[in-house]
């Protein structure tokens, strides 16, 4: 049933995408060492921008490949390095009892929830294209920017003020305090 | 034809519980800050899955919102990092214990 009735590109495009998210994202919680687990990260996002290509999501994909393995990604290293906390983190040490099984007594029955939930109901609803079709025929980037500047200008806008307070916060948070001397008495 | 999007939405679905099991489980801040671009990863994907599936642009809109609110959680989230390491010389959330009751 399923092998037969999709094209084998679409399928080998998802094994692809699928194996790149999930070996990345495994990565990211087994290693020891967080500069490996930033390599892992940039792993997973590089699957997920494949899934977003596969799904005619081009120039999100080509923001995943930018902002998130480009600059976020970037960030962390400099980070890890910045702090020289490079070096191993003790795993295995477990100071709550048994919190590892009910962490994953607890993400078991939330996934299996969300499967069962997309299994058995009508989980796409309501009307289609209500903004504006996907493969209208201009290009994803076009219909993005219509969207984005049209139906989404005030949520665009907010955006803007949240990175300007989002940068002016950081370098506040950042900066070495420069201590007077009465501060210092 | 393409795959069906409950493939996506599977996907996306394990992506998300690999992000929180790593975020209840790790205790170095920048690991679980890691986790949390795993999560948002995981809603972005399913936003696009669900775009497709109703042929509607929206869903990738909001995709676009969430990646900038993302870099600037991450670089806020950084900022204070560095702070606390500054005064504690550790990034580990377990030794952050001063409002303990």
């Amino acid at each position: 049933m399923i092998a037969t009735t999709y094209a084998i590109q679409w399928v080998l495009v998802f094994a692809t995408s699928a194996l790149l998210i999930l070996v990345g994202a495994v990565g990211v919680i087994s290693v020891k060492n967080p500069v490996h687990a930033a390599l892992c990260l940039i792993m997973t996002l590089i699957g997920v921008a494949v899934a977003f290509v596969a799904q005619l999501a081009d120039f999100l994909a080509a923001v995943q490949i930018i902002v998130y393995a480009g600059a976020i990604v970037v960030l962390f290293l400099f980070v890890i390095m910045f702090l020289g906390v490079d070096r191993r983190e003790h795993i295995h040490f477990e100071p709550l009892v048994g919190q590892r099984a009910f962490a994953g007594v607890g993400v078991a029955i939330t996934v299996a929830g969300l499967i069962t939930l997309m299994a058995k109901s009508h989980w796409v609803s309501g009307a289609a294209s209500v903004t504006t079709k996907l493969s209208s025929g201009n290009g994803n980037v076009r219909e993005l920017g219509t969207a984005v500047f049209t139906t989404y200008l005030f949520a665009f806008e907010a955006t803007a003020a949240l990175l300007i307070i989002a940068v002016v916060g950081a370098v506040l948070l950042a900066r070495r305090e420069r201590a007077t001397p009465e501060e210092e008495a | 034809m393409n795959v069906p999007a409950a493939w996506y939405l599977i996907l996306a679905a394990g992506l998300f519980g690999i992000g929180a099991f790593g975020l209840l489980t790790r205790r170095s801040a920048l690991i679980m800050f890691m986790c949390i671009e795993l999560m948002l990863n995981a809603v972005n994907l399913t936003f696009v899955t669900f775009s497709r599936t109703l042929n509607d642009i929206s869903g990738q809109a909001i995709v676009f919102f969430v990646m900038v609110v993302a870099a600037a959680e991450v670089t806020v989230g950084l900022g204070i990092v560095v702070a606390v390491f500054r005064r504690r010389s550790s990034t580990s959330v377990d030794e952050l214990s001063e409002l303990k009751g």
